[in-house]
C-alpha cells in the first residue's frame, strides 16, 4: 500500500531523514515509534505531499507522491502534530470545508454526520473550535483525517497532550481504523505503540534501527531468549530439571527463588519448563519472557544510534 | 478553489477584519466624496479617486496579512497542502476571498454617482471606469500583498512591509524625478503604478493601462505560488 524508497531529507547541513526504505501492507497498523527530534514528523511530512524530500520516492497505492500529488492525496488523511484547524469556525463548518477541499464525493451531510459519530463529536457540531479543549481539537484533527474514508491514515502522534481516558478512546479508535485503513502513527510513548501496532519501526536520527511485527521485536532484537521464573522448591533440583529441557542452554539461579533461563533463538520452552516444574512438585510462581523490557530495548536503539557523537 | 474561496470570505466575515476594512473605506471614501463634490461643488468624482490610494494602500495590507502568513503559523497550511488541490488553486481562492470584500467596499462609488444624480447628471461612463480603474489597481496591490504575506510568519511583519510597499508605490514619482540618470528614471516611469490610474480618474479607457494592471496581478500571484513551492524544497 506505501513504499517508501530510500527517502532523504536535509535541511542545509543537517540530515532530518537519512536515506529509509520501508513499505506498509493494506490493513497494517504500523507504529512509528522515535524520541523527539529523530524525523518522525518529517518522514510523515514527506509522505503526505507537505514538503518535499531531497531524494527518494513514496509510492501509495500505485501512484507517486512528486509524479501525481493530486491522486495521492486524495488516498491519504493526514491528521498532523498540530491539528490544522481554522479556529474560527464551528465543528461542523469546519468539517464541511474539509469534505469540499478533499473533493470527496460521498453524500456530505450523512458522511460528516457518521464521521462525528465516530470520534463521538456528534453533540458538539455547533461549537467555535476555539472554544474547544485540546481533547476535543484532537478529535476534530481526527475527523478531518477521516473525511472521504481515505485508504490511507497517517496520525502524527494522535495523543499528545490528552488525558488517560481520551487516550484509551483515540487507541481503541486506531484500532478499529486498522480493519478498514492502512495506518501509520508516530508516538514517542513506546507503550501505546505495541499496545496498538501490528508492526513497530523504530526510527533515530532519521535512520531506522529497527522494524520488526510488535510481538517479535524484542525476541528478534535481543538474540537468544531468556525466561525469568520464580520458582519454590530445591534449587539443585529445580536447576538440574530445566537444564534437560532440550532448547535450554544456560540456567542460571538470580537470587532468592529466582532462575534465569536462556534457550536458543525461536524455541518456546515455556510449557516445558511448566511441566517439569510439576513433575517436582515446585510451584511456579511466576514467568516472564524476556530479559529486556521493550523500553530498556527502545532505549538502547536509540541510544546506540547516537553512539557515534557521544 | 471554491472551497477555499468560500473559507476565506468567512474568515473575513466571521472575524472583524472585513467589517472595519469596510467601515475605514466607506468612512473615507464618503468624506472625501462630501469634500470633493459637496464642498467643492463638482459632479466630478476624479478627486474623489485620485485621492482613494491614501486608503487603499492601508486597508489592502490588513486586509490581506493573514492569507499565507497566518495559516503558516497556525499550521493549519498543512490542511490545505496535503489536500488535492494546485497551489495555484489556494493562491487564487485566497486572491479571490480578498478581492471579493475590497470589490464589496468599491461598490459604494455606484451609489456616490446615485446621489450625484439628484443634483445633477453625473458623467456615468466617468464613474464606472473609474470605478474599473481602482477595481484594477486593488487587484494588483492585493497580489503584491498576498506574496508578502507567503513570505512570512507573522502577519504584523506582512502587513507593515505591504504598507512600506504601499508607500514606495505612492512615492515613485518624486523618487524619479530626482534621480539623474535618464534612462534608469525612463525605466522606472514605466512602472510607475498611479500613471497607469490617472487615467482611468478622466474616464479615458486605454488597454495599456488594464494591461498593465492585469499583469502585475498575475505576475504576483505566479510568485506567491513560486513562494509556496520553495518553501516545501527548502
Amino acid at each position: 500500500m506505501i513504499e517508501v524508497k530510500n527517502l532523504t531529507k536535509r535541511y542545509g547541513k543537517i540530515t532530518a531523514v537519512d536515506n529509509i526504505s520501508f513499505s506498509v501492507d493494506t490493513g497494517e497498523v504500523l507504529g512509528f515509534l522515535g524520541p523527539n527530534g529523530a524525523g518522525k514528523s518529517t518522514t510523515m511530512n514527506i509522505i503526505t505531499g507537505y514538503i518535499s524530500s531531497t531524494s527518494g520516492t513514496v509510492t501509495v497505492d500505485g501512484s507517486e507522491i512528486l509524479a501525481d500529488p493530486k491522486k495521492t492525496k486524495q488516498k491519504i488523511g493526514y491528521l498532523p502534530e498540530i491539528p490544522p484547524l481554522y479556529t474560527d469556525m464551528t465543528v461542523r463548518k469546519y468539517l464541511e470545508f474539509m469534505f469540499d477541499l478533499k473533493r470527496v464525493r460521498l453524500p456530505k451531510k450523512e458522511h460528516i454526520a457518521e464521521i462525528m459519530r465516530l470520534v463521538s463529536l456528534d453533540k458538539h457540531g455547533d461549537r467555535i473550535i476555539k472554544n474547544l479543549s485540546k481533547g476535543f481539537r484532537q478529535r476534530v484533527g481526527f475527523a478531518q483525517a477521516l473525511l472521504g474514508n481515505p485508504p490511507v491514515i497517517i496520525l502524527d502522534e494522535p495523543t499528545v497532550g490528552l488525558d488517560p481516558k481520551q487516550i484509551i478512546e483515540i487507541r481503541r479508535l486506531i484500532k478499529s481504523l486498522g480493519k478498514k485503513h492502512t495506518v501509520i502513527f508516530s508516538s514517542h510513548v513506546l507503550s501505546e505503540i505495541s499496545a496498538t501496532c501490528d508492526r513497530i519501526i523504530i526510527i533515530s536520527d532519521g535512520k531506522i534501527v529497527a522494524d520488526a511485527k510488535a510481538d517479535e521485536l524484542q525476541s528478534v532484537l535481543s538474540g537468544e531468549q531468556r525466561l525469568s521464573l520464580t520458582v519454590e522448591g530445591n534449587p539443585t533440583q529445580i536447576t538440574e530439571e530445566l537444564e534437560k529441557i532440550p532448547d535450554v542452554l544456560k540456567v542460571k539461579k538470580t537470587g532468592g527463588s529466582g532462575y534465569s533461563v536462556e534457550y536458543r533463538q525461536g524455541a518456546d520452552v515455556r510449557r516445558e519448563a511448566f511441566s517439569a516444574m510439576e513433575r517436582i512438585n515446585a510451584p511456579i510462581l511466576e514467568m516472564k519472557s524476556g530479559n529486556e523490557s521493550l523500553e530498556e530495548l527502545y532505549l538502547r536503539l536509540t541510544e546506540n544510534a547516537k553512539g557515534g557523537e557521544r | 478553489m471554491a472551497a477555499i474561496y468560500k473559507r476565506e470570505l468567512s474568515g473575513y466575515f466571521n472575524s472583524a477584519i472585513a467589517y472595519v476594512v469596510l467601515a475605514v473605506f466607506f468612512f473615507f471614501s464618503g468624506f472625501f466624496f462630501y469634500a470633493y463634490c459637496f464642498v467643492g461643488d463638482t459632479t466630478s468624482l476624479s478627486y474623489v479617486f485620485a485621492n482613494m490610494f491614501y486608503i487603499i494602500m492601508f486597508i489592502i495590507p490588513v486586509l490581506t496579512m493573514k492569507t499565507f502568513a497566518e495559516e503558516k503559523r497556525q499550521k493549519t497550511d498543512q490542511a490545505l497542502l496535503t489536500s488535492p488541490v494546485s497551489l495555484t488553486e489556494i493562491v487564487l481562492g485566497k486572491f479571490l476571498g480578498a478581492f471579493t470584500v475590497y470589490g464589496l467596499c468599491c461598490v459604494i462609488f455606484l451609489l456616490y454617482g446615485v446621489v450625484i444624480s439628484f443634483f445633477a447628471q453625473p458623467q456615468w461612463s466617468v464613474v464606472l471606469c473609474t470605478l474599473l480603474g481602482i477595481l484594477l489597481l486593488g487587484a494588483s496591490m492585493i497580489a503584491i500583498n498576498i506574496f508578502i504575506s507567503s513570505l512570512t510568519e507573522s502577519m504584523v511583519v506582512a502587513a507593515v512591509v505591504g504598507m512600506a510597499a504601499g508607500l514606495v508605490i505612492d512615492t515613485m514619482g518624486y523618487f524619479i524625478s530626482i534621480i539623474p540618470v535618464p534612462w534608469i528614471s525612463a525605466a522606472l516611469e514605466k512602472i510607475n503604478f498611479l500613471n497607469y490610474y490617472t487615467n482611468f480618474t478622466y474616464g479615458i479607457l486605454s488597454v495599456v493601462d488594464v494591461v498593465f494592471y492585469l499583469s502585475v496581478t498575475g505576475l504576483f500571484l505566479f510568485f506567491t505560488v513560486r513562494a509556496l513551492e520553495r518553501r516545501r524544497w527548502s
